[in-house]
């Protein structure tokens, strides 16, 4: 999620930028990814990156779970570039203006001026994609990475009794509920703390 | 009143702008001396905040040339060159167009700070002197959300005047305020004149241009109607659409 909305911030930046081939190019990486299905990408990045990395004579492996998050960051980062660009779009253009009349260079002006105002705007956005991801990691599953809907299922197997079915899967929800719920919470706490009056 | 026979420091010539088929601005020409004040008026749409967006830079020109101070401002190409222009320059918006999310201490700070360059703790003093200028000392902590439209425009004048400019430009600033604050705010402008900036002024408000201009111009439909000085202008009009506008309005 931190990698998805890193790249994610600066693919939206790119895509208001006045330099064409920019924004064309920010666009176009945005709506692949965008319109992907998440599974597809995941396979993808699983068979696509090589299994080791060979540095400097030293061999290092490349686990499944990190072709995984690499994988799940992918529209992850398309997702957030358009929280991005629809929140920056919002505001209004007179920002700008008043901005560049006070000599703001443009860089200055988005980072001070127009990004601080957007916070409050791409939080809700933002918390909705997080909890997609979180729902999404037990995707991961199927291409073979131990999460937890994997975990839960071998353990069910390893027991052979029908009657914990429910009582897991319960348990795997509520789990779910209990990382999501304090995330959600804090949002909306930081959404307060970016509202001033305007 | 400043002599205005002084050196000019605003040179328009002949401006011309278009925005796609519709030309704005057709062959304009004007001069404010320094220290001088103008006021542009006339029927709305007929040019004049994009007259004063072009003359800072904001809206580059079709044809015809800009001369302010040593910035020759239709040949300026590349932002830096748009930057340095606009330290000289200054506009202040009908609609304040403050940073919502700073307080007005912050709005009248920030551009010093960023953009001059200049020490915190002595752009803090000079802010707050600012403030004490147009009359809001206790609202320096105020978020502009919480400010009254005069007091916002008030701040923006400010934060205008925060960044040293040699000239003043005002689009409307009291378009969107009620009669009452709108005194406020041409009293702020009216003090700034007498100190000796130079101001450029779009205005609706025909007794006040009349007191504080050395030239009024009229314009209408993309060019300069007539002009003078306002005694001549308000009370002997020569031009028929002139009389007309000035029979409507006062």
């Amino acid at each position: 999620m931190a990698l998805g909305t890193l790249v994610g911030l600066f693919l939206g930046f790119a895509q208001i930028s006045l330099v064409t081939p920019v924004k064309k190019g920010a666009w176009l990486t945005t709506h692949f990814f965008r319109n992907a299905p998440w599974l597809v990408l995941l396979f993808y990045c699983l068979f696509l990156l090589p299994f080791q990395v060979t540095v400097l004579g030293l061999t290092f492996p490349i686990p499944d779970w990190i072709k995984a998050t690499f994988g799940l960051s992918l529209p992850v980062m398309a997702n957030v570039s358009e929280i991005v660009r629809g929140a920056l779009q919002s505001i209004p253009t007179t920002q700008w203006e008043s901005a560049a009349s006070l000599a703001f260079t443009r860089r200055q002006t988005l980072w001070m001026i127009i990004l601080p105002q957007c916070i409050k705007r791409m939080l809700p956005p933002w918390m909705n994609l997080y909890e997609i991801l979180t729902m999404a990691t037990v995707l991961t599953s199927i291409v073979g990475v131990n999460e937890m809907m994997s975990l839960t299922r071998q353990a069910l197997s390893a027991e052979n009794r029908p009657g914990l079915l429910l009582a897991f899967y319960s348990y795997v929800l509520f789990w779910f509920f209990l990382y999501c719920y304090p995330i959600a919470r804090w949002t909306v706490r930081l959404e307060a703390r970016y509202a001033v009056n305007i | 009143m400043p002599a205005t026979n002084a050196e000019p420091i605003v040179v328009v010539r002949d401006v011309h702008k278009s925005f796609g088929p519709v030309e704005v601005l057709k062959g304009v020409s004007l001069e404010v001396a320094k220290g001088g004040v103008a006021c542009i008026i006339g029927p709305s749409g007929s040019g004049k905040s994009t007259l004063l967006r072009c003359i800072n830079g904001l809206v580059p020109i079709d044809q015809g040339s800009i001369r302010v101070g040593e910035f020759d401002v239709h040949t300026l190409k590349t932002d830096a060159e748009k930057i340095a222009l606009r330290k000289e320059v200054s506009i202040v918006f009908q609609q304040y167009n403050l940073f919502p999310h700073k307080t007005a201490l912050e709005n009248v700070m920030m551009a010093p700070i960023h953009v001059l360059k200049e020490g915190k703790d002595e752009v803090r003093l000079r802010a707050a002197a600012l403030l004490k200028r147009v009359g809001l000392s206790a609202k320096a902590d105020a978020y502009p959300g919480e400010l009254s439209g005069g007091q916002q425009q008030r701040v923006a004048i400010a934060r205008s005047l925060a960044m040293r400019p040699e000239v003043m430009l005002f689009d409307e600033v009291t378009g969107a305020l009620d009669p009452e604050t709108v005194k406020e705010v041409l009293n702020t402008i009216k003090a700034l004149a007498q100190d000796g900036m130079t101001c450029i002024l779009v205005t609706h408000e025909m007794r006040f241009a009349r007191e504080i201009a050395d030239q009024v111009y009229f314009t209408d439909g993309g060019v300069i109607v007539e002009s003078g000085p306002p005694a001549q202008l308000f009370d002997h009009p020569t031009k028929e659409r002139t009389r007309a506008f000035l029979s409507e309005i006062l």
